[in-house]
């Protein structure tokens, strides 16, 4: 089937799976995350080139045109992509590793149903495993991407019957996995093949917009574990111990994400389908609320002692990045105390804040995690919310019934004024509404970010 | 694969480097991680290349084919993407007009200027 791996080979394979130990590992520190990254680089094309040599390929000019394609393809897409939407660009990316790493073992199927091959059991669970984990880590990313892309509803989408469903398309894959460890088939493999797709589309779909970035990282722990069993079934070090890494990796990752949030992945996952309590009204509210013009926001602010910035997703959609960072300078100029609060989920996806503000060139000073600042809102005169809306939400705090409720929040509800900038009424994207909206203590403005910040900015300028 | 045994032991340690490489990661860099690594399990492009290169028809080429694609955009995508990413991270010079506390205070404090 494969020739034979010359010792060289193995030895540049093993070159190449320290590597990715390597980049994990930078990536992981502030410091040496680029270098890390580039290692990781470095370790899978020089894995990917060495085939050339030693194997006896046929359709090499094919393939080397395949590679050229999607070289282009993952080029232009990661360099296009806007800051904002790189969570989508993630899952998007991961969902066609996951489709390859399938396709890879259908083929590789097709080899053992052939009279005279004789695989052995381990490697054709492996190869059932392959085939199930990333046809549903593709159909599972593509719901992703289409709920984080807006186009389709980013809310949980439940309908009578999924979780039987779900239930039921797992039992068959586990029973046909096991159909096929007694014999392969191609039927049986390309059936396997679509009740991947069906597992990955119904476990993403219940889960709520909110959440999705706890997903996408399971998603992406569940391609490393498929690209590991490929690696059994072709023999190949590196695939399978890059594979490790990243299922392993992933999951704990997937882990610390869910703790962060203060939920279970477990919860994350289902909690949707245990009722109804734990969706809200997901409209706009028509109880009376205080807003205020840009005037008389700026001279809260202007004369404030301490302000703290809440930056959430909106911000980031608004471009409004580098005006909200102007109107922090002229305020430090004029002698207020500024930080921002950078909540851990911030944006959507963990660190996703940190990414956007960076871009925007605000001083790594400035931004402070939640755990830092949270016991400075008392001594804060006005907190500007910035296009977030869950991440201050005292239903967190207050109401079990909410879907965020356990989530760690900033407490922006214990400073003297709260000034929130928002688009309209709408709840954020857990679909809950906020009740901090509509304390005495909190001050409206309505518009777009970029606009309210603007008009915000020149008049401090005016003060 | 004469040795399930073996590829068990590589499969079981890797597990173990894997969760204590990234175990010290801050939330900061959760966003980039999640990237790098998923740009890592992108060398399935090696496992596609080889079944591929011994496709046996030309239904089996179109298939290999599309996998080498799908395996490429992830492994180039993804490593372009993650250092575009931690390019911004690094680029903090101190620079941005006069604004930035010039030493920052205690750590815990507030950083901006009193």
């Amino acid at each position: 089937m494969i020739t034979e791996t010359p010792v060289w080979v193995q030895l540049v394979y093993l070159a190449a799976a320290v590597l990715f130990i390597l980049a994990l590992k930078g990536l992981s520190s502030p410091k040496y995350a680029r270098v890390g990254n580039l290692m990781g680089a470095v370790g899978a094309t020089l894995a990917c080139v060495v085939v050339f040599f030693y194997a006896d390929l046929d359709n090499v000019v094919a393939i080397l045109v395949a590679i050229a394609v999607g070289s282009v393809a993952g080029v232009v897409g990661a360099q296009r992509v806007q800051m904002t939407q790189m969570p989508q660009l993630v899952a998007l990316f991961n969902g066609v590793g996951g489709g390859a790493a399938a396709l890879v073992a259908l083929l590789e199927l097709a080899d053992m149903t052939e009279p005279g091959h004789d695989p052995g059991g381990f490697a054709l669970f492996a190869t059932a495993f392959t085939v199930v984990v990333g046809s549903g880590a593709f159909s599972g990313s593509v719901v992703t991407f289409a709920k984080l892309q807006e186009l389709m509803t980013s809310r949980p989408v439940l309908f009578p019957g999924l979780p039987v469903a779900f239930g039921l398309s797992l039992l068959a894959a586990v029973g046909l996995s096991a159909l096929t460890v007694t014999g392969p088939s191609m039927l049986v493999g390309v059936v396997l093949g679509v009740l991947g797709l069906l597992i990955g589309v119904l476990l993403v779909l219940p889960v709520g917009g909110a959440d999705v970035p706890i997903v996408i990282s399971l998603l992406n722990a569940g391609t490393g574990l498929a690209v590991a069993a490929s690696g059994y079934i072709l023999a190949n070090t590196v695939l399978l111990v890059g594979g490790t890494l990243v299922g392993a990796s992933g999951t704990f990752l997937t882990l610390l994400m869910a703790g962060a949030m203060g939920r279970s992945v477990a919860n994350i996952l289902f909690g949707a389908l245990k009722g109804g309590s734990t969706l809200g009204a997901g409209e706009a509210s028509d109880r009376p609320v205080r807003s205020g013009g840009p005037e008389d926001i700026a001279i809260l602010l202007g004369y404030a002692g301490k302000v703290i910035v809440v930056p959430g997703y909106g911000l980031a959609v608004a471009q409004a990045q580098h005006t909200l960072r102007e109107l922090v300078d002229v305020l430090t100029e004029r002698g207020t105390q500024v930080a921002y609060a950078i909540h851990p989920v911030a944006g959507r996806m963990p660190g996703h804040m940190n990414v956007l503000l960076a871009e925007a060139q605000v001083p790594y000073e400035q931004l402070k995690e939640m755990d830092d600042i949270n016991g400075e809102f008392k001594q804060t005169d006005v907190v500007l919310v910035v296009g977030a809306n869950d991440v201050v939400n005292p239903a967190a705090k207050t109401s079990p019934g909410a879907p965020i409720y356990g989530m760690p929040i900033l407490n922006a509800d214990e400073a003297s004024q709260i000034v929130f900038m928002k688009r309209s009424m709408r709840p954020g994207f857990a679909g809950i509404e906020n009740e901090l909206l509509f304390d005495p203590k909190t001050t409206l403005l309505f518009g777009d970010a970029k606009d309210s910040l603007g008009k915000l900015l020149s008049a401090v300028k005016s003060l | 694969m004469s040795e399930p045994i073996v590829w068990l032991t590589i499969f079981v340690l890797s597990v173990f480097v894997g969760i204590e490489v990234i175990s010290k990661v801050s939330s900061t860099l959760h966003t980039p991680l999640m990237s790098g690594a998923n740009a890592i399990h992108g060398i399935i492009l090696l496992g596609a290349i080889l079944v591929t290169g011994y496709a046996g028809s030309t239904l089996q080429l179109v298939v290999g084919l599309v996998a080498v694609v799908l395996a490429t955009v992830n492994m180039v995508g993804g490593f372009v993407v993650t250092d575009r990413m931690l390019q911004m991270f690094t680029r903090k010079k101190p620079t941005t007009r006069g604004a930035t506390p010039r030493v920052p205070p205690a750590a815990g404090a507030d950083g901006g200027p009193a």
